[in-house]
């Protein structure tokens, strides 16, 4: 086993995934994946489907613990060792490919949830809504544009609407890295473009990642693109440099 | 105002709701000793002595669905062990019972109790030290079941043992302190249990006036654990454990403690359960390990599904009609009892998910409950 000081030397690196490797009944999910996100840096992801996208974030967040390999955050905090509470309070946060949001709780319950306050138990009983708190909300509410409808419950939200609903769920508690699996899943073409607005002007002030499918999302966000297949990276790039790539033609783009 | 433009209403301890709680309470603590006091005996209104600790009884018993739903209706923790922690409070009080009756047993042995004679056993056992003085007795009413909760809750919170395995090792749970406690040498009366009560504080235990008062003790304890169960459900601790109802492993990721959450909530139940029991055995006259009946842990459940689970007032109002139902059954037809107990969970779960409360709010009667009815998301997340 390495020691924590070979990724803490990497300097500017964020996340640091060293021959990562996660095999489900023989199948191997992830087989060897290496990546290293930098700080600050908007990063989007492709691969078809099994190529291990989900599991690569399953693995970062604690969801998942790897077989092998290394997984660290700023260097210093070895992922795979802890859970899934431990790592958000880190801040780390994800967002789900199926939109997940508390559908018994209004938009407004789940955005209060999710600030930044303390997560212990205690606290979170005899917990205040200040009208600091409040503000913080009522901003949130306005920029995912759900103002009008706070005090509906999610679970009757449209999908587009819960897509951003969870969005606005990580930027209310300031996440220094964002995982974004398929934010643009199911959403109209407005809402795309939208979306992938309030992404870059995210990008500005924290790390993010995104795994994505829909390529005209990817090409407009034109941010470094990382090709997985079959649980190992096949190429990095810009968009254009990938999709000239003949391996990534032939295993993805050209199917 | 900034409240309101933010949508939100955080008014649910307004005057309306203090009004309400005090009026009902009211109600309760003064209609039942003047209906047995003040109304003449032969009247249709009064209330006989016989009847008082039944209605404590019931008392009791909404307490101990309060708990119950405050675990399963809330966090979607469905313990089917929650009488064991009603019994372990019966069993501290009922031990205080029985060393007040001191010299006044069968055998006339001061220092312990019939059975310990009975099983020439010659001094008292450790953990009955202290049993003698009301406050340890009473103490030990709230610490035993919610350390036990505690620890167990810790335990299988921590292993994600949830759903029906979670309800299974509950079952097991209760079932082990059922068998362990038939046993003789753990000093608890064995099979008999422990009865042939005197006193309570000084007061026979047999007098008009001291089982009204245990009824206004009962009523009392209902009161206080209604409003810490509402106090958690409606802070935002109850916010999160509605979210962990419904999608667990979202809320880790969200950086709450879920362990420490549903160990939380699971303790503070068990505590309420246990001064449940503590308040049941003086007016029954006994605890045995019959408390400890798996099968009891289920009807608990069938109460507050039948009055509507995630609603504090539908667990109470379900835990007293239900057994409002069983008295009168299995005295006027006993032999139906169960077939109409078994029928009522199933028109519960088919007809009436949301309970009677549920029901009541279909009607345009009342605000429904949060959706408690809905299958929690699935497992994906």
């Amino acid at each position: 086993m390495k020691t924590a000081a070979a990724p803490a030397a990497a300097g500017n690196v964020l996340l640091y995934l060293n021959n990562v490797t996660v095999s489900f009944d023989g199948f191997k999910a992830l087989d060897g994946l290496s990546l290293l996100v930098e700080q600050g840096e908007l990063r989007t992801i492709i691969g078809p489907n099994g190529a291990g996208k989900t599991t690569m974030m399953d693995v970062v967040t604690g969801k998942t613990r790897p077989d092998m390999g290394e997984v660290y955050f700023r260097g210093t905090a070895d992922l795979s060792r802890l859970d899934e509470t431990a790592i958000a309070n880190l801040g780390i946060g994800r967002k789900f490919q199926r939109p997940t949001v508390f559908e018994n709780l209004t938009v407004f319950e789940n955005l209060e949830l999710a600030l930044d306050d303390s997560r212990g138990t205690w606290r979170t009983l005899v917990s205040r809504l200040t009208p600091d708190r409040r503000d913080r909300i009522a901003a949130i509410l306005a920029r995912i544009g759900l103002g009008p409808h706070s005090r509906q419950l999610a679970g009757t939200l449209s999908h587009g609407q819960k897509q951003w609903l969870e969005i606005g769920m990580l930027l209310i508690h300031d996440r220094s890295l964002l995982l974004l699996d398929e934010p643009v899943a199911g959403m109209t073409d407005r809402e795309t473009e939208e979306t992938a607005a309030l992404i870059l002007d995210l990008a500005r002030h924290r790390t993010i990642v995104v795994v994505e499918h829909d390529m005209a999302f990817v090409r407009s966000l034109g941010a470094k693109v990382t090709v997985l297949h079959e649980g190992s990276v096949l190429a990095e790039g810009s968009i254009d440099h990938v999709q000239n790539n003949p391996r990534v033609v032939e295993v993805y783009l050209g199917r | 105002m900034r409240a309101r433009a933010a949508g939100y209403e955080p008014r649910r301890w307004g005057a309306a709701f203090w009004t309400r709680f005090l009026l009902c309470g009211a109600a309760l603590v003064l209609a039942v000793p003047i209906l047995n006091q003040a109304v003449a005996p032969d009247s249709p209104l009064a209330i006989p002595d016989y009847l008082v600790p039944l209605l404590g009884k019931y008392v009791c018993y909404a307490l101990l669905a309060v708990s119950l739903d405050l675990i399963w209706g809330y966090a979607g923790i469905l313990s089917l062990g929650q009488g064991a922690f009603f019994a372990l409070g019966g069993y501290c009080m009922g031990m205080y019972l029985m060393r007040q009756i001191g010299s006044r047993g069968v055998y006339g042995n001061a220092e312990l109790p019939d059975f310990m004679v009975f099983l020439n056993w010659k001094e008292l056992p450790w953990f009955w030290w202290g049993f003698d003085h009301f406050a340890y007795a009473a103490l030990m009413a709230l610490l035993v079941p919610g350390l036990l909760a505690f620890v167990f809750g810790w335990l299988a919170f921590r292993s994600r043992v949830t759903g029906v395995y979670l309800s299974i090792i509950t079952q097991a749970m209760t079932y082990a302190l059922l068998l362990a406690f038939f046993r003789n040498d753990m000093g608890f009366g064995g099979n008999n249990g422990l009865t042939d009560y005197k006193d309570i504080l000084g007061w026979d235990v047999h007098r008009p006036e001291t089982r009204l008062a245990l009824y206004v003790a009962s009523v009392a304890a209902l009161g206080l654990g209604f409003l810490v169960s509402r106090f958690i459900t409606t802070s935002k601790l109850g916010r999160v454990l509605l979210a962990v109802r419904d999608a667990e492993s979202r809320v880790r990721f969200l950086g709450y403690s879920v362990t420490g959450v549903k160990a939380f909530v699971f303790t503070v139940a068990a505590v309420l359960a246990g001064i449940a029991g503590a308040l049941y055995v003086p007016q029954i006259g006994i605890i045995n390990p019959s408390e400890f009946s798996p099968a009891n842990s289920i009807e608990v459940a069938i109460w507050v599904s039948v009055g509507g689970r995630g609603t504090l007032v539908g667990a109470m109002v379900g835990a007293v009609l239900v057994n409002f139902f069983k008295t009168w059954l299995t005295s006027a037809a006993p032999e139906i009892w169960l077939f109409f107990l078994g029928l009522l969970f199933v028109l519960s779960t088919l007809v009436f998910p949301r309970g009677l409360v549920g029901l009541l709010a279909r009607l345009g009667w009342k605000r429904p409950p949060r959706a408690a009815a809905t299958i929690p998301a699935g497992k994906e997340a």
